[in-house]
């Protein structure tokens, strides 16, 4: 397992220089404009991206289909998620919703 | 007066810590049934950090994904603590680098929005964060290893839903950056090419392509906004 401090190592070093280099040393520098909106955009893109595949990639590959718990159990995660904004209540109902829908999948399908 | 800083830091941690509680140990139960050790569960935690990076770096770990598609992916989920780090900057120019260097170390979601919170409407005291960042660390990593100590006694974590937590931090952190209709094209583009990368193209290159693609999209379509 040798292998798994190393990704730590790898994981832990391009986590803690997008977290440094601002504070300690672009406190100097100005960045253009446009790389500025490209790094606004970056999270929103990237989490576009983790959403739709932890919801419609399964198993047996990209499942768009009612009977994809992962996929019906998201539809409450984002109303809560808009509504409270609060990342405690999102996840209570997240979990909840799948326990539910795994315990009444029997009967709903 | 440094003290009660210090205090007044730590204090303000006490929420955040109550949200790290679950996500910590769902991570912690998740990682520890994927075949993480606790150590390897403390380490990551330690070390890097990150919560969102965390999942999905077990996530892919599961996937059988390779040492660069973990680190890139991490480096990209990660990328956004770049604003909050510039945002903090002004506030902190007088406090010397080394400092700065640790500090910067602790920069989360969460922590960064108490402090960013607390110094808008306060003096700017670099104390204040020597109480409330290694506080909401030490919430984060104490969580994750109680989960993956109670991780041997949940043999089944599907069960109880925990395998759906990283789903729905992932569309609450969405959620939060759902702010004007291009974040909304960046996001949705970015869905929809991750899985459409994922069908025809080999490899775990997907939610780095199709990140990339998305916010260049974006970029561009501003751009195009402002000119005619």
């Amino acid at each position: 397992m040798e292998k798994i401090y190393l990704i730590i190592l790898g994981m832990a070093l391009v986590t803690y220089l997008p977290r440094m280099l601002p504070l300690v040393v672009l406190n100097k520098i100005d960045l253009h404009p446009v790389v500025l909106n490209w790094l606004r955009l970056i999270p929103a893109a990237v989490l576009g991206a983790l959403t739709a595949q932890t919801i419609f990639l399964r198993q047996s590959g990209v499942t768009f289909s009612w009977r994809n718990i992962y996929f019906l159990a998201a539809i409450p995660c984002f109303l809560v998620a808009f509504r409270t904004k609060s990342l405690m209540w999102t996840i209570a109902v997240g979990l909840v919703s799948v326990v539910l829908l795994n315990q009444f999948k029997p009967v709903l399908f | 007066m440094t003290r009660h800083l210090v205090r007044q830091g730590i204090s303000s941690a006490v929420p955040v810590v109550l949200g790290y509680l679950p996500l910590g140990f769902a991570f912690g139960v998740l990682a520890h049934s994927a075949g993480l050790s606790i150590p390897e569960i403390f380490a990551m935690s330690l070390l890097v950090y990150a919560g969102s990076a965390q999942f999905i770096a077990i996530a892919l770990l599961q996937s059988g994904a390779g040492f660069l598609t973990i680190v890139v992916t991490t480096f990209l989920v990660n990328l956004r603590h770049l604003l909050f780090s510039a945002s903090l900057a002004p506030f902190l120019k007088r406090v010397r680098v080394g400092r700065l260097a640790v500090l910067a170390y602790q920069i989360t979601d969460e922590s960064f929005a108490v402090a960013l919170g607390h110094f808008t409407q306060h003096e700017a005291e670099e104390k204040f964060l020597w109480g409330l960042f290694p506080s909401c660390q030490l919430g984060w990593t104490l969580s994750t290893v109680l989960g993956a100590w109670a991780g041997n006694l949940i043999p089944h974590p599907e069960a109880f839903g925990l395998d759906y937590a990283l789903t729905a931090m992932f569309i609450c952190l969405l959620v939060f950056q759902l702010q004007d209709r291009i974040t909304y094209l960046a996001a949705l583009t970015g869905g929809v090419l991750a899985l459409a990368i994922y069908v025809w193209l080999p490899g775990r290159w997907n939610i780095i392509l199709a990140t990339v693609v998305a916010a260049t999209l974006g970029v561009g379509v501003e751009q195009w906004k402002k000119s005619t």
